[in-house]
């Protein structure tokens, strides 16, 4: 099962929403806390809706826009989603709500809102896109989820295309609360420096990236994908090299064909351990590259490492910002495969194509 | 002036004083963040044209006049009546209000 | 790709039962499941009533076989005792690993019920602090899929009240591509004082039992409850003789309003044409009149009633086949409601029986037909079509059909 990237809308933590742009200005934070750099909602939200829409619902809307725009279309034959937490926002605004009025003469809207499939529903509603529309909420696979079944519904029917997105947001409060876990870094001076400090925790992100997949290439296309796999606690201790060898053959690829790995790494000891012996592996033949300092770590992370695989097919050129340590410059790009783990017990495989 | 004049124009004024005061917390409880008070006509419709609210916002109205009016509607059917404009929602209020 | 899928097992806990046995024998008996709240500690516990299951956590954590209550919020304890029957009644042993199988759960709930007690003392660390690794819906599905022993993929849909629609839906197409031999899919919601105090806040609950299709309808009772069926491919049901077959399917969408359906039901006749076009693709020389019976989304409010309605008289015209309601036995189940009248239904074709809608005394006028009032037995039932239609005009619709 296999597709093209038509077109991508991105609202990360990067100004990445700007399609003529790629990375040429990087922000850099220093705090572990990404939050996204916005468009101007006002471009592409009337008003009357944009009142009383959440953060996410604003970001996941626009850049499911930017996409259709890009791709040239009004109106997709699906829309599939995939989100980890879902609408936080308004779901700690019920929820206080709630709480502090001790559950009398509470407002509707942040609960209407709260549902998980709120961005999917708004895209139909502002699209009047009746078709298939669901929302995958399987926290750190969400995305691959979401790209699956777009991936069937494009082999069960070649001639539809398919909006994918993945939306993810952190806010204040759960950052403060996963904060107290443990979950991010005590202190970050910058985030270019994420892999270097040896600290235990990661950096907090979130963002909202979407692509039409369409079963055929045009001049629009950025990328093909051609294979996507899957694993949950797969008893490895590591990424198990066996595991890319696997799915690569499977594909017709070795590992020494791959012009670019993107990697999961974040910045936590324990967490980007797991990739030691796949590097090894790589023997520093296969050129890496790792994102989490842009864009945070969450659960839809790897929706920004695909955006970041389709742009550099398109641009034909990696920045030097996401290049590991240890990886040679490489040439022309034509296969890319992207990793992404979360606590070692959700593993999942991208390759990408050129078109 | 007689009495009953000017408690029709007492009442006149009461009428007026809620329209503004309702308008201000409509924006506020609806977020209409780009519109002032002045922009509002208070016999303007409320819902369809005029201002395009929709059901989501008479629930949230309904909220607002039990927590600022302490006037409870069991049915929300009854809504559409009562918030045709701000006018109508003003005179409901100061029938039903409790004193 | 191809192939028919099958559903070898069912399993569900509800407000009318523990297990498929109770359900069905309340089912038979007219017996519902709505009341008073009494274990969900709620303000609202004498005004608002709903099909709560009568068991504490620690009461449902031993049906399922686990201590461990502050790192399984009730959803997930509820989709362990469905999960569980359901394998059990299709008779597989999850060591057996000939055939790849899917956990595929839904949910809105998720772990809500132990997030909105602790939300405000996180602070005082463990266990209080635990809602923040158990409070996504993949949490549950993952303890659900850990509790029976599978891995081979797990995965989590949430549409609102057509999720484990879709939930059962994208695990059959899993098996149609070939990815997996077995679906165990389904969903599970627990009762919360989130869920509660939201759709009160939409005016849209009755004070009273919900009388779905009654002129005089007011709203809905909201409820909780699992089920799970087990999907599997013709391969890996080998000689076995299934319960039914699910052979048709269809998500659309209303693109109306976030919890309104439009006027004509616009949503509901989409999802219910293209799940029977799936139907007569699957069935050689099928007609829509071969529906003997529809399991509807009937939920008790103003505007679902009035639209599936019409949209139920445009698809069949004169020949609308029976047609009922079963939430006022269970509640509306949210997350997992598509899956627990899936069961419901399944119920119907395996016991020839169509239960009845209860509460009903008088027609919607604009409305081409009435529910069935009285519970029907001895009626061979082919083909049954299942509802369920959630927030953001998510329209689902399901068909079963007898083996």
């Amino acid at each position: 099962m296999e597709a093209y990237i038509r077109g991508t809308g991105n609202i990360s933590p990067q100004a990445t929403f700007d399609k003529a742009l790629f990375l040429e200005e990087v922000r850099t934070y220093d705090t572990a806390r990404l939050q996204v750099v916005e468009p101007d909602y006002k471009q592409f939200i009337q008003p009357i809706q944009l009142r009383r829409m959440s953060r996410l619902l604003k970001m996941g809307v626009t850049a499911a826009g930017i996409c259709l725009r890009d791709a040239g279309i009004e109106k997709p034959d699906a829309i599939i989603t995939g989100t980890g937490l879902g609408m936080m926002e308004e779901t700690e605004k019920f929820l206080n709500n709630l709480i502090d009025n001790q559950e009398r003469l509470l407002n509707p809207t942040a609960f209407i809102q709260s549902t998980h499939n709120t961005v999917g529903a708004h895209i139909a509603v502002m699209l009047g896109c009746n078709h298939y529309n669901l929302t995958y909420v399987h926290g750190p696979v969400s995305f691959e989820n979401a790209l699956l079944d777009s991936l069937m519904r494009i082999a069960e029917d070649p001639a539809k295309n398919v909006l994918l997105g993945g939306i993810e947001e952190i806010t204040m409060t759960h950052f403060v609360i996963t904060g107290s876990m443990g979950f991010w870094k005590k202190s970050l001076t910058n985030t270019l420096d994420l892999l270097k400090d040896k600290d235990p925790g990661t950096a907090a992100g979130e963002g909202a990236a979407f692509f039409l997949l369409t079963a055929t290439p045009d001049e629009h296309c950025y990328a093909k994908v051609k294979g996507l796999a899957i694993r949950f606690n797969p008893d490895y201790g590591t990424v198990a090299p066996g595991f890319v060898q696997e799915f690569l053959a499977q594909h017709g690829l070795s590992p020494q064909e791959i012009d670019l790995a993107i990697l999961g790494l974040n910045g936590d000891p324990d967490s980007d351990a797991v990739y030691g012996p796949l590097l090894e592996s790589f023997g520093g033949k296969v050129p890496a590259a790792y994102y989490k300092h842009l864009c945070g770590e969450h659960y839809l992370a790897s929706s920004f490492a695909l955006w970041l695989g389709a742009k550099i097919m398109k641009h034909g050129k990696v920045p030097d910002v996401i290049r590991l340590a240890q990886s040679n410059a490489g040439g022309q790009v034509r296969h890319i495969l992207i990793h992404n783990h979360y606590k070692n017990l959700h593993h999942s495989l991208i390759l990408l194509s050129s078109c | 002036m007689t009495p009953q004049i000017l408690n029709e124009s007492l009442k006149r004024q009461q009428r007026m004083e809620l329209i503004e005061k309702l308008k201000l917390e409509i924006i506020e409880v609806l977020n209409l963040e780009d519109i002032k008070p002045e922009d509002i006509d208070a016999d303007a419709p409320l819902f369809g044209e005029g201002l395009g609210l929709d059901s989501i916002d008479a629930l949230e109205l309904i909220v607002l006049l039990e927590k600022n009016y302490g006037i409870k509607i069991e049915d929300p059917k009854e809504g559409r009546k009562i918030f045709a404009s701000v006018r109508t929602m003003a005179d409901y209020i100061l029938e039903h209000q409790k004193k | 790709m191809a192939g028919r899928v099958f559903v070898t097992g069912i399993g569900i806990i509800c407000a009318i039962g523990k297990n498929t046995g109770e359900t069905l024998a309340s089912l038979k008996a007219c017996r519902h499941g709505i009341g008073k709240i009494t274990v969900l500690d709620t303000v609202h516990r004498d005004e608002l009533p709903a099909g709560e299951i009568k068991l504490t956590n620690t009461e449902l954590a031993a049906l399922a076989g686990v201590t461990d209550i502050d790192m399984n919020p009730r959803t997930a304890l509820l989709g362990m005792i469905a999960a569980a029957e359901a394998l059990q009644n299709a008779g597989i042993d999850p060591k057996d690993n000939r055939f790849r199988t899917g956990v595929i759960s839904a949910s809105t709930v998720g772990g809500m019920d132990k997030t909105e007690i602790n939300y405000r003392h996180y602070e005082k660390g463990k266990p209080y602090n635990n809602f923040v690794l158990t409070h996504d819906c993949s949490y549950s599905t993952e303890q659900i899929a850990a509790r029976l022993g599978f891995r081979d993929m797990v995965s989590t849909v949430s549409t609102a009240c057509s999720s484990s629609a879709n939930s059962i839906m994208f695990g059959a197409r899993l098996i149609h591509h070939g990815l997996l031999d077995r679906v165990l899919a389904g969903g599970s919601d627990s009762l919360s004082k989130f869920t509660l105090n939201g759709f009160n806040a939409l005016m849209i609950l009755d004070k009273h039992h919900c009388r779905p299709f009654d002129k005089s309808r007011t709203g809905l009772n909201l409820g909780e409850g699992a089920a799970f069926l087990v999907l599997e491919s013709e391969e890996a049901l080998g000689s076995r003789t299934p319960l039914c077959e699910l052979t048709g399917y269809a998500n659309a969408n209303d693109a109306y309003h976030q919890t309104a359906s439009s006027p004509d039901g616009y949503g509901p006749f989409l999802s219910m044409s293209d799940a029977l076009q799936t139907a007569s693709k699957n069935i050689p020389g099928f007609n829509l009149r071969d529906i003997s019976y529809i399991n509807a989304h009937g939920t008790g409010t103003d505007n679902n009633d009035l639209t599936e309605g019409i949209a139920i008289g445009r698809i069949f015209g004169d020949a609308i086949p029976p047609v009922s309601s079963t939430k006022p036995f269970t509640g509306h189940t949210l997350g997992a409601a598509a899956a627990v009248e899936a069961v419901i239904s399944i119920l119907s074709i395996r016991h020839n029986t169509i239960f009845p809608n209860l509460n009903f005394n008088e027609k919607i006028e604009e409305l081409k037909f009435e529910p069935v009032r009285e519970m029907i037995t001895g009626v061979t039932l082919k083909h049954v079509l299942s509802n369920s239609f959630g927030f953001g005009g998510n329209d689902s619709t399901l068909i079963f059909s007898a083996c």
